[in-house]
């Protein structure tokens, strides 16, 4: 009875096997390369965000009146808007994700990601809701109703701009659905022989704990923005209070996303900084079970706190206090992270170096931006600090001083790898004094700034009301952040153009993907290593003596690897593919055609289903 | 989603679990948070109507849907029927159950078109309440569902007619079976909350 399988066809379409130019980074599956497309991306979101935010603090550099005011309202309104959605969604986010993508395989021992072209089809998803999201400054108006997109602001708002919002979001959140997914099986599954969890470097358990906040946080965000999107376009009522909609109920909805989220955006430093602190003091990392352990705990309770967005809602004192508590309770493990932080760095050969310069300064600006979030969860203060400066304050303290510290962190750390050159220490360096001192002037007066009053989404603010000085500090900062980026993109482009080689481990560092030339092969190690031990790498090249101090082994371990095992020919990589990219394409289509014309849902679908059907049927080799 | 064998055939895993597997486990859990968004709404809101409008639970025919949900749950069956016949290699077999299964997911869909066309012309509509929106938001997004996993055994089933669905293929009927019967689940859970609780 059973049918004789039929001999792979390999007809139309041939899969593309370009490995150098344009189409091939098209058409790549990489897992290195798509993380580099991720990277390079979110920068240049970061570029346009940064832009917006310097327009806010133009806008707020001086008191005004309303019709002298650099922005008119609306204007405002967007930008701020489209500063927000940017920083988060198209920043901060995909900048974790080019580090999950780059570095997951290489730590775990792995040759690629679980699904290499769904992989692909991540990265295409989300540069697609970028765009679409932008696409609103051309087509009639952007997002005007604030980043957590509040009901009624957004579904009665006028213009297009919160559709974009509500679509380009549900766009960019399938983009992030769709890798958590492939990251929770590449880790689960893909670790090499001897890699128990629990010698998984720090990094990878931030990952793990990160594609499962999104795998479980994204669905309700889903469901928020598709209502929205019915109240927009279809005229239903979900959050119209006068015909019985229930506007709390969006912001129930968002903040159960949202909340997670916020660690979905500062787990990724956190893993980070706790593989640059151990190599640049040259011991372990104190506490790793801790720190394993304090990150699973930030993950699930961080799904336990998310009406303390919403205090002055007036969700009665029950709900406010034992939210109230819960915030406080999961200050336990962050600041678990914290001391396990320092004690690594305790009598350590500390190596001040600029990767550990901007791991010490995520340490510092995140305790500041700790300690005034947990001020928050005192319920009468929060009431009192909500909807003001000092709320911009805090989360730019663990978003920017937590978060985007820790980013470049790595991004220091790892640009050898990346790159196979090194960087000049001096101008990073002096990227790293800019940023920190430009960041404490911006946001550091925002802290006095809130507690005098002053509301947050102003377009002007007249004179007269103390608020002067400070904003004007505030605004001089962030144009000094602006150099620091400036510094940090000349140091990138030198590196690149004549930058001194690097080696395969540049910094005596501890984890598997220093094993491995800088860049890596395209199938990264030509044998999969078997791990013996936490911090793999260092113990191949150090034993201890009698007093338990690092002690060379002779023969260093790192290299001899690639020499015995003739490069890596033979070993089977997946093949380039355009079907993640055409795919992809459809869905913008299927976007556009809900606020514009049927035909376009209609072409987006089949773009998405022919794109399906010949990523199912393309031939495998 | 299209399924990607290259590592998994190559290697074996940390865990033993098939990747496609456990990604298909992984995706279901996150959609458990996808329908519970929805049923939270539609409990919240389903008493929720204007003066005059009609509320959700006058409106149910419970015999009708009662048939709908059974020919709904006895796809899972055909379904099991359709994974048991690849298991043991026969492939004609797999194809008529596949087909089966197919076959009665449209029914339930052609019934549930049905009904919403009868709630609409008896002025229940998705506007007409929040409690309308929210139901047809659930039911609609479950229909979805259905919809797409009738396609995709529609899909298995061509595969399979063209010979391109083998004995190494079993894992492609699995996952999609496990698709199935969650959509399967979700549907008694709705069935229970929005139908038959007053």
């Amino acid at each position: 009875m059973a049918v004789v399988a039929v001999p792979q066809r390999r007809s139309w379409p041939r899969r593309p096997t370009t490995t150098t130019g344009f189409v091939s980074w098209l058409t790549t599956v990489d897992h290195k390369r798509i993380g580099i497309l991720y990277g390079v991306t979110a920068f240049v979101f970061m570029l346009i965000g940064g832009i917006e935010a310097l327009l806010i603090r133009l806008a707020l550099a001086r008191p005004t009146t309303p019709d002298a005011a650099l922005l008119d309202a609306d204007t405002y309104n967007q930008i701020f808007t489209m500063h927000g959605v940017t920083m988060v969604f198209l920043v901060v986010m995909p900048l974790g994700a080019a580090f999950f993508n780059y570095m997951t395989p290489l730590l775990i021992g792995a040759r690629d990601v679980a699904f290499p072209r769904l992989n692909a089809f991540s990265y295409w998803v989300f540069l697609l809701g970028g765009l679409f999201i932008y696409s609103g400054f051309l087509l009639g108006g952007a997002p005007d109703g604030g980043w957590f997109g509040y009901a009624s602001l957004s579904s009665l708002s006028e213009g297009p701009g919160m559709t974009f919002y509500a679509i380009g979001l549900q766009i960019a959140g399938l983009a992030s659905l769709v890798a958590s997914v492939n990251f929770i099986v590449t880790i689960i599954n893909m670790r090499a022989p001897g890699m128990s969890l629990m010698r998984m470097p720090v990094f990878v358990w931030m990952t793990l704990v990160v594609n499962f906040l999104l795998l479980f946080s994204l669905p309700i965000l889903a469901i928020g923005l598709f209502q929205l999107t019915f109240d927009r376009i279809w005229l239903t009522n979900f959050f119209n209070p006068t015909m019985g909609g229930d506007p709390i109920l969006w912001q129930h909805l968002f903040w159960l996303f949202g909340h997670p989220e916020v660690y979905v955006l500062i787990l990724p430093a956190m893993g980070i900084v706790s593989e640059v602190l151990p190599v640049f003091s040259r011991k372990p990392l104190f506490g790793y079970a801790a720190v394993v352990f304090a990150g699973a705990a930030i993950g699930f309770i961080g799904f336990g706190v998310w009406a303390h967005h919403m205090f002055a809602t007036g969700l009665g004192a029950i709900a406010n206090t034992a939210f109230g508590i819960s915030t406080m309770i999961i200050a336990v493990p962050t600041g678990i992270k914290i001391f396990n932080w320092l004690g690594t760095m305790w009598k350590g050969a500390l190596r001040l170096t600029t990767p550990m310069l901007f791991s010490i300064g995520f340490v510092m600006m995140f305790v500041i931006g700790g300690l005034s979030g947990v001020t928050h969860a005192v319920v009468p203060a929060d009431y009192q600090q909500t909807d003001t400066y000092y709320i911009v304050a805090h989360f730019h303290y663990v978003l920017f001083g937590g978060a985007i510290f820790g980013l470049f962190s790595g991004i220091y750390y790892w640009w050898p790898k990346f790159t196979g050159r090194m960087f000049n220490e001096r101008l990073g360096k002096l990227h790293f004094w800019l940023m920190i001192i430009g960041f404490n002037m911006t946001f550091g007066p925002m802290h006095i700034l809130g507690l005098q009053g002053m509301p947050r989404r102003q377009y002007f603010f007249s004179p007269g009301q103390g608020w002067d000085f400070w904003n004007l500090v505030s605004s001089i900062g962030a144009f000094i952040i602006a150099v620091s980026i400036l510094v940090f993109m000349v140091n990138a482009v030198r590196s690149l153009a004549k930058g001194k080689a690097a080696e395969a481990d540049p910094w005596d560092a501890r984890t598997l993907e220093w094993t491995i030339p800088s860049p890596p092969p395209a199938h990264n190690f030509d044998e999969v290593p078997t791990v013996h031990a936490r911090d793999e790498l260092w113990h191949r090249k150090y034993a201890e003596d009698t007093e338990g101090r690092p002690a060379p082994v002779v023969a260093g371990a790192q290299d001899h690897h690639q020499e015995e095992h003739g490069g890596g020919h033979g070993i089977h990589l997946p093949l380039p593919s355009f079907w993640p990219l055409f795919a992809a394409l459809g869905i913008p289509l299927i976007g556009y055609g809900l606020m514009y014309h049927w035909s376009l849902i209609v072409a987006g679908v089949v773009t998405l289903l022919t794109g399906l059907y010949g990523w199912m049927l393309e031939p495998l080799e | 989603m299209a399924a990607e064998p290259h590592t998994a055939e190559h290697l074996p895993t940390a865990t033993g679990l098939d990747n496609r597997k456990l990604a298909m486990w992984t995706f279901l859990g996150s959609e458990c948070l996808f329908f519970g968004a929805l049923i939270s709404t539609f409990l919240l809101y389903r008493k929720n109507v204007p003066e005059g409008e009609i509320i959700p639970s006058e409106i149910y025919d419970i015999p009708y849907t009662s048939v709908s949900s059974f020919v709904l749950l006895m796809s899972s069956l055909t379904m099991v029927l359709a994974l048991a016949a690849i298991q043991r290699g026969d492939h004609r077999q797999l194809r008529i159950w596949l087909v089966c299964t197919a076959a009665l997911g449209m029914v339930f869909i052609s019934g549930q078109v049905f009904e919403f066309t009868e709630f609409i012309e008896h002025g229940f509509t998705i506007r007409s309440s929040v409690a309308g929106s929210a139901f047809f938001l659930l039911t609609g997004f479950h229909g979805a569902h259905v919809t797409v996993g009738i396609l995709m055994l529609l899909t298995l089933a061509m595969l399979s007619s063209t010979g391109r669905l083998t004995q190494e293929h079993t894992l492609r009927v699995e996952m999609i079976g496990l698709y199935w019967h969650f959509v399967d689940i979700v549907w008694i859970v709705i069935f229970t909350l929005v139908y038959l609780i007053p």
